[in-house]
This record gives structure tokens, sequence and C-alpha cells, in this order.
């Protein structure tokens, strides 16, 4: 309660969460596309490479301008791309390891500009510390609207090439067919999730950003099979952990946001992994108890119909035992009489003995009607 | 009857990856009109070189024209069906959708598929027997419902040439049979059908074309002069056992017989 009312009246506050939730929801969108090309580690490098563009853009320039400072961390960062790249196309180093070498390259390379600049008695380097791991508190308004003009260019190219990018990601090659220029498309596309990490950059820092490509993404895979809703859900869950993030860390004194909002959105990743619905794990469990008990269920109607057969009066009891042998090892046969008798399909004729209603009856002859018809139809 | 065009012409295409030369000094004339099979080892450079003719590759060397011009000119006058293992089936979308991409080509840039691009799309699910699965998830199709999905993709394009790499791999006995029928049609509609083609004991029921590659082109032409032993000894090496019976008979059949098959 107190946190919204800040959140309402508090301008910093106020701000804080506007550029929090911008990041979120550009990574978010872009990440989607980089996980479902599997170039989730292309948006680590990328973020980590952009670091000594950072310190740079401040040795050049002795302005600490966030807008400034970005500009020298997305031209690192695009360099950090385009040299991988270059590093998988003409050498036999595989795209894995080009991407460990660049990412370690220009994040030692930054952070070694960082301890010079530290050795030095100049003050004003201080804030550069907090792109390491992102301060969220530290965004003014003026660094808030850039971002929001940024981040929203980029979603309207996503949704502008919306069918060029959807295709390039799912077949490349067909897309090539086609007459697309993928390798420019590519370039696009990897440009635009350097723009998104680029906006997150102040705020989560550039070791921790890449999780906000990531984890957004994944875990609105788990919700949802259409590219559409899955874009929106990750740039949805983008914002929450955000501005979650993001609060959480200006209100605790002096606590790094990066790691706040990384907690953030491993709790809706984990969330999304056991809860989803079709692809959570909790999900799959009840619907494997649900099938395992509609199965025990019509076994023990359908032994009883065959039982009854033999006796050539379908209203024959029959003692549970008997279902009991015939449902061998899947337990669970008195339960699933009292779960027949509720829906009038069996009924206890005296104390251990069981037999088929007309209902049941009937029931039943259809379950093994549609048996013998063949596990026709799909499923 | 008029002279026969040719669709597709190939000349002297070198191609290598690095340094390794997957595809050595092709030549292929492919008349129009016909179902043709492009037979050969794992390996040998079949989907190398329909991708090459496409323009996904760059050849070292070589010249590639369809219908006399060269591809980039002729681009919608070809459909393409890629290896089935080619892209991620748990992607995020459905047949219908996946179907509609194969009007991408002539919607050009920025338009949306419309209305009539969903029916050709549901059009072409029906000819291919997939319309009751329009709307489902692609992780949720077996092999030949995939394989039949790309398919109808392709049937969308409404080309003169189509390209299919390994149609039959992973399809049952029937759809390989409404698989083959849909490519009648559309041979006898006029269009031009070259398949990469695993199984060597079908080659002379289905197709009337042949070429046989590894590497080099061995042999390409009329499956009747064409597809003989001595072609496809040099083809696939020595380890072609059930050829004899396959194979168009010209000389004494019966000095091979090495073991295993190959394939
Ligand atoms: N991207 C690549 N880089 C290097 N070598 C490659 C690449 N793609 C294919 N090759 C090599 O080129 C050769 C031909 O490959 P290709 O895929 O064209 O064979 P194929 O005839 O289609 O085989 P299959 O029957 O297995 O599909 C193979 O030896 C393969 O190892
Ligand atoms: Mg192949």
């Amino acid at each position: 309660m107190e946190l919204l009312n800040s959140l309402l009246f508090d301008y910093t506050l106020r701000t804080v969460a506007l550029g929090a939730a911008t990041l979120g929801i550009v990574s978010g969108a872009l990440g989607s596309f980089a996980v479902l090309r599997r170039q989730s580690l292309l948006g680590d490098a990328m973020s980590h490479a952009a670091l000594p563009g950072v310190v740079i853009a401040f040795m050049l320039t002795g302005s600490k301008t966030p807008v400034i400072l970005l500009v020298g961390a997305a031209v690192a960062g695009w360099l950090g791309a385009l040299l991988m790249n270059g590093v998988v196309r003409n050498t036999r180093i595989k795209e894995d390891s080009a991407l460990g070498i660049i990412l370690s390259v220009f994040f030692g390379f930054g952070l070694m500009l960082l301890t010079f600049l530290q050795r030095n008695p100049d003050a004003r380097q201080a804030g550069l510390n907090s792109f390491l791991f992102g301060q969220a508190a530290t965004l003014l308004i003026s660094d808030v609207i850039p971002m929001a003009i940024l981040g929203t260019i980029v979603l309207l190219l996503v949704l502008i090439f919306w069918k060029e990018f959807k295709l390039l990601s799912f077949d490349r090659d067909f897309a090539a067919s086609l007459g697309y220029p993928v390798a420019w498309l590519d370039v696009v596309l990897t440009s635009l999730l350097v723009l998104a990490i680029v906006v997150g950059l102040q705020a989560v820092g550039v070791v921790l950003m890449s999780a906000m490509v990531v984890a957004p993404a994944a875990a609105a895979r788990q919700w949802t099979d259409r590219l559409g809703v899955m874009v929106f859900l990750a740039a949805l869950f983008g914002a929450i952990a955000g501005v979650g993030g993001a609060m959480i860390s200006s209100l605790g004194s002096g606590l790094s946001t990066g790691p706040v909002v990384v907690l953030v959105v491993s709790g809706i990743v984990l969330l999304s992994l056991l809860f989803a619905p079709n692809r959570g794990l909790v999900w799959n469990w009840v619907r494997q108890q649900r099938d395992r008990r509609k199965l025990r269920l019509q076994s023990v109607l359908t032994n009883m119909y065959y039982l009854a057969e033999q006796h050539d009066d379908m209203a024959h009891p029959h003692a549970v035992t008997v279902l009991q042998a015939m449902n061998f090892g899947q337990g669970g046969v008195r339960r699933s009489l009292h779960v027949l008798r509720e829906r009038g399909l069996v009924q206890e004729s005296s104390s251990g003995f069981w037999a088929l209603t007309a209902e049941g009856v009937e029931e039943a002859r259809q379950l093994i009607d549609s048996r013998r018809a063949g596990k026709g139809g799909d499923r | 009857m008029t002279e026969r065009r040719f669709a597709i012409e190939v000349e002297d295409l070198t191609l290598a990856y690095q340094d390794k030369p997957v595809l050595w000094d092709i030549d292929l004339h492919v008349p129009e009109g016909i179902l043709m099979a492009i037979v050969g080892p794992n390996g040998a450079g079949k989907t190398t070189l329909i991708k090459t003719i496409l323009g996904l590759l760059k050849p070292a060397a070589g010249r590639i024209t369809i219908y006399g011009k060269p591809f980039v000119a002729q681009r919608k006058l070809v459909a393409y069906v890629p290896q089935r293992g080619s892209v991620d089936w748990d992607f995020p979308t459905n047949v219908l959708d996946v179907v509609m991409m194969g009007r991408y080509g002539r919607l050009g840039w920025v338009k949306w598929p419309g209305r009539e691009d969903r029916e050709l799309a549901m059009e072409a699910l029906r000819k291919v027997g997939m319309a009751n699965f329009a709307h489902r998830q692609i992780s949720q199709l077996s092999g030949g419902q995939q394989q039949r999905t790309f398919l109808a993709r392709a049937l969308v394009q409404d080309a003169q040439i189509y390209f299919m790499d390994e149609p039959f791999q992973g399809v049952d006995a029937t759809t390989e049979r409404a698989i083959i029928q849909l490519l009648k049609e559309l041979r006898a509609a006029g269009k031009t059908v070259v398949v990469v083609h695993h199984d060597l004991q079908t080659v002379s029921e289905y197709f009337d074309w042949v070429t046989l590659l590894n590497v080099r082109r061995i042999a390409s032409g009329p499956v009747s002069q064409v597809f003989t032993e001595e072609n496809l000894r040099l083809t696939y090496g020595g380890k072609v056992a059930f050829l004899s019976k396959t194979a168009v008979s010209q000389s004494t059949p019966d000095t091979l017989q090495p073991a295993s098959s190959g394939g």
C-alpha cells in the first residue's frame, strides 16, 4: 500500500518505474525473437560487450550523461555482434566459442578500463560502476524520455516487419528462397536486440541484462503457442520484473537493481515452468493423474460388462475381489466403484458385490464400440 | 509436338565448403513438365545442389538459369520444400500460419496476408488431406503431417517448378502414395517437379527423369536410359546388392552382388 502510494505520488519513484517498465517491455519483446532463434547467448555476449563502449564514451567526452554513454554501449555491442559474425563466417570457430571469446575479451577490456579510471584521482567516474550491476535509482526523467522514444521505435519496427521476422525466425532458408534479404534482416533484428539491451543497461547493468532478454521470453513461451501472444506476454513479464526490481532496489538503500530484477524474473520463470497450462510441470502431473483415473474407471466398467456378458445377465453382481483380480496392478478398484456409483453407472447389490445399472451397461457398450471402431480420429 | 523448353539449366557448377568440394562441375538440363528424382548417397550434395539452384548458397563457379533467365529474375516461378528437419517444429505457430508463409513471396514487404491468402492456404491443406489440422499447433504434428504441411506451403506458392528435399522421409506408405499422386497432378498441369529421393526401388515407378549425383553428376536423363546398374554402381560404389532388380537392365545383370544395402 505504501509502495503504491509512493508510486503514485513520488516523482522520482515514478520516473524509475517508467524507465524500468520501458526496458522490460522492449527487452521482453525482442528477447522472444532471440530465444526462438536460439540466440540467447548472443544477448549475453552483446550486453557484456557494451561495457567498454560505456567507459570509452566517458573517457572521450568526460560526460556522464547516460545518453552519451549508451551510444557508446550501442556501438560496442553492435561491434561485438558484427565481429562475432565475422569470426564464425571466416574461421572454423563455432558460434558458441565465438560468443565466449567476444564476451570475455570485450568485458575484460571494459573492466580493465574501469580499473584504470579508478586508479586515477578523478572522482567523476564514480557513477560508471553502476553500469556493472545497474542502479535504477539513478534514472532521471531526462534518461527515461530517450529510453521511451528509442523503445517505441524498436517496437514499431518489430510490428512493421512482423511477418518478415516471423518467417526469418521459423525458416530462414525458405525466406531466402522467397527473395527476402535474410542476411540483411538478420542484421536488423540483431541491431534491434542491441538497442533493446542498451535501453536497459543503466538500470539493470551489463552483467545481468541478458537475463531480461532470455527469462521473460522463456517464461512467456510456457503459456502460449502463438507468437503474438508470446511476444506480448514476454513484454508484460519484462515490465513486471523491471518495475518490481526497480522499486525494491530503490526502496532498500544502495541495493543494485540488476540482481533484484533477476530475482523477480526468476520467480516468474519458476511459476511459469510449474503452473503454465499444457507445458507446466504441475499441469502435466494433474493431467496424468486425471487420465490415469479415467482409464481406471473405464477399465472397471468394461470389465464388469464382460463379466456380465458371460453370465447372460447384465444385472449380475460381481465380487470386488474378482474385479480387483481383473484390474491387477492398477489398484483403486473400490474407489473407482464408488465414483461410478455416484454417476449412476453401478450399484452395490449386497456388501462387496457390484452390478452394472442399465445406464452403466449402455455406457460400457459405447466405450467398447468406440474402441473397436478403432483408434480412429486424431489423438 | 512443340520443342521442349528447359525449365532448369545448370552449367559447370562447382561449389566447395571451405576447401572441400561438394559439387564438382555439374551440368544439368531439365526439360519442362517432368518429374525428376535426384538420387545419391548421404553427403552426395543433393541438398547442396538444390540450395545452390535456389540461390541460398554461392557457387565457386557455374551458371544457373530458370527458363533461360537467372534465378533472381524468376523467383516467383519456383517453390521449395526444405528438408523437414531443417526447422524447429516447436516454434509457436499453427499449421495454417505455416502454409500461409508460402504466400509471403507474392505479398511482398510489410503487407499482411488477407482472406484470399487464407482461402488459398485452406485449399492447399485440403489437397494434402490436412484441412482438419489447420489450427493444430505444429509441435503436435507427426512426421508425415509435418511433411504435408510443407507440401501445402509449396502449393500455395503457385509456381512452375517445385524443388522438394526428401518429401518421403519418414512418411508411411499411404502418405507416400498420396504425395506421389499430388506430384503427378502437378506434372499433368505442366509443372516441373524435382525431388530428392532415397528409395531406389521406387524410382522407375514414380519418376520419368533421374539425376544420379555424387559430388559429380554421374548421369542425368530419362529413367529408362540412365537408371542403369552401371550408373548406380558409379554413384553408390560397390554396395548395391538390390539394384539388379530395380535398375533398368542393359547388359548382363548378374555380376553385381555385394552384400549390404546402401542408401
Ligand atoms: N554448412 C556446411 N559446412 C560444411 N560442410 C557442409 C555443410 N553443409 C553440408 N556440408 C557437406 O557437404 C556435403 C554434401 O551435403 P548435402 O547436405 O548436400 O548432402 P545430401 O546429398 O543432401 O545428403 P543427405 O542424403 O544426407 O541429405 C556433405 O559432405 C556435408 O558434410
Ligand atoms: Mg540432404
